[in-house]
């Protein structure tokens, strides 16, 4: 250890204070949820549980619910389906445009998210769809395939195709080859990413504003709500809500991931590298 | 290996599946075809096929009575964009908010990063990495609201400075810039900590050997080598900031290119599609200066 006595708990004191500043927001979205008056004040006077069940029998709150868990559910599947096809074909094959294909890829999460929405507007605009649950789900999937995609490609690149290539010697097919080698072994990474994909989506809402009509997922709400000064109490339980369903999903997928796959909301290293070699 | 009786019965000769697989075995860019038809049609039709549309709507033209667009070829969008000040202004504003916004991330980064990477057990280091990596998930318009709570005048920074009789006005351009640092923190200490971590332990050893103290090692030798990491971290966070419309809705009044083009979009589609170009421009120029200074292998 180079570093001496002082410089080490100087250290200690610079992570404790930048863990406070991390936690502090949502310590504080936690403690208002249960503030009993309206008026927004710190510190808290009275606690109280009562506009949980107020958020809990108001019926916009739960249509945004049900349309959010829709949305989340929607975009999670066909992330799932299309992040698993593009790994596969991306780590099994090497062929002219890849790095096109890799760059395409994570472009939806590269670009600013306005971009990516104010896009799809323009196209429904133009194409003259009418906006509903598929609209933003199309929006959401566009930029969840990315992360179901780099927990698998991670994975695959340690796997290899040695045991693929046994189990065909062996006299499986393609099918039987995927279904009872490949995906046993990609299993957990795909739960991680469909895990971290539902969180994205869930609580995504700069590309949603721009593709979901008149519906309001429950980012939505919150948007649509939080300059009511009537309605503060109740945007602070639901803002709860929603920081603790995505948490949830994204520590397990800390678990089953390993930490070190994880950080690849960011785009792994190979991704970033072929997106600027394609770059003009 | 275990005989298993399907498996052994699909080895046999003739069934459909077993015949589509040879098929593909033999054509390998047939399987490549068919594993990548259905996402690559997604990505180029729904995604590239909406920026192109976007591209379009940027040259079009709107009615200036009905506010409706008019499919006519137009550079009075890019024109405009150019030549009123107020987008200038704007766009200045907001590189200027970015900038200052990834300094303090990478100041603010690098004592938890160096911590993580050098002096934490590894048992502490896991702790640390999932402590920083949750929150970074967590809902960004929450974080962005609670901090328009903890910057209101009732607020929790409010309360804190009234015993020393200050005050401090949360929803201005000093509290978003404030806010944005706190939103895109974990983007910039990821990577810087990932960055210390590849430094081999024995180039400081060396530079203690050699007579470097503490802060003649860091500032010669840590900090040269660290900085394609924070170049990688500072992507993100210049990127978001440049983007973004929320924050700045919830915490200041004035106008960043994400709300200007917010602002737009409903009234004059064309010019918010073209004003969408001044990010995405920005983002290229910094991608290219980024991958010179080795920032990508540090990813």
């Amino acid at each position: 250890m180079v570093e001496s006595r002082a410089t080490r708990i100087l250290l200690r004191l610079g992570v404790g204070v930048t863990l406070a500043f991390i936690y502090l927001p949502l310590v504080v979205v936690a403690v208002y949820a249960f503030n009993e008056s309206i008026t927004q004040r710190w510190p808290i006077d009275d606690f109280s549980t009562k506009w949980f069940s107020v958020a809990y029998h108001n019926p916009d709150i739960r249509d945004a619910l049900w349309l959010s868990l829709q949305t989340a559910a929607g975009a999670t599947v066909v992330a799932i389906v299309l992040g698993t096809l593009l790994s596969l074909a991306m780590s099994r094959f090497s062929f002219f445009g890849r790095d096109t294909v890799t760059l395409l890829v994570i472009l939806p999460i590269a670009l600013p998210g306005i971009v990516t929405g104010l896009a799809l507007q323009a196209t429904y605009t133009t194409v003259g769809v009418s906006y509903g649950l598929l609209t933003i789900i199309i929006g959401h999937a566009t930029f969840c395939i990315v992360v179901v995609f780099n927990n698998a490609v991670a994975r695959m690149r340690r796997l290899h195709g040695n045991l693929e290539e046994a189990s065909k010697d062996l006299g499986a097919d393609s099918w039987q080859t995927f279904r009872r080698v490949t995906f046993p072994q990609l299993r957990t990474a795909l739960l991680a990413g469909s895990l971290l994909a539902f969180a994205l989506s869930w609580d995504e809402v700069v590309v949603t504003i721009f593709t979901s009509g008149a519906q309001q997922t429950l980012p939505i709400w919150i948007f649509a709500n939080l300059f009511r000064p009537i309605e503060q109490p109740i945007v602070n339980v639901v803002a709860l809500f929603v920081i603790v369903v995505s948490i949830i999903p994204v520590y397990i997928a800390t678990r089953l991931a390993g930490a070190g796959d994880l950080a690849s909301r960011r785009p792994p290293k190979e991704t970033v590298a072929a997106a600027v070699e394609t770059a003009p | 290996m275990s005989s298993d009786p399907a498996l052994l019965a699909a080895a046999g000769p003739g069934g459909p599946g077993r015949r589509l697989s040879t098929f593909f075995y033999h054509r390998p860019r047939a399987a490549l075809g068919t594993l990548l038809a259905a996402p690559l049609g997604w990505l180029l039709i729904g995604y590239l096929g909406s920026l192109f549309v976007l591209l379009l709507t940027a040259f079009w033209d709107t009615n200036s009575f009905t506010a409706e667009i008019v499919h006519e070829f137009t550079l009075d969008n890019f024109r405009r964009i150019a030549e009123e000040p107020v987008y200038r202004e704007v766009a200045w504003r907001t590189i200027r908010m970015a900038a200052l916004v990834t300094v303090a991330d990478a100041v603010l980064a690098f004592p938890i990063a160096y911590y993580m990477a050098r002096v934490a057990t590894p048992r502490t280091r896991n702790i640390l990495v999932v402590a920083v990596l949750v929150p970074l998930w967590a809902s960004y318009l929450v974080k962005a609201y609670a901090w328009r709570t903890i910057l209101s005048g009732n607020g929790v920074i409010n309360w804190a400075l009234e015993p020393l009789g200050l005050q401090f006005d949360g929803y201005s351009t000093v509290g978003l810039w404030l806010v944005f640092t706190y939103l895109w923190l974990p983007f910039m200490i990821l990577p810087v900590y990932a960055g210390l971590e590849r430094i081999p332990q024995s180039l400081h050893e060396a530079s203690a050997d050699l007579g470097g103290r503490s802060f003649r090692t860091f500032f010669r030798v840590t900090l040269p080598l660290v900085f394609p990491a924070v170049v990688a971290g500072s992507i993100f966070t210049f990127s978001l900031t440049l983007g973004d419309y929320i924050a700045p809705d919830l915490i200041s009044s004035e106008q960043f290119i994400g709300t200007v083009i917010y602002d737009q979009y409903g009234v004059n589609l064309p010019v918010a599609a073209a004003y969408t170009f001044v990010p995405i421009a920005v983002m290229t120029v910094y991608l290219i200066v980024a991958r010179r200074l080795k920032a990508f292998e540090a990813l």
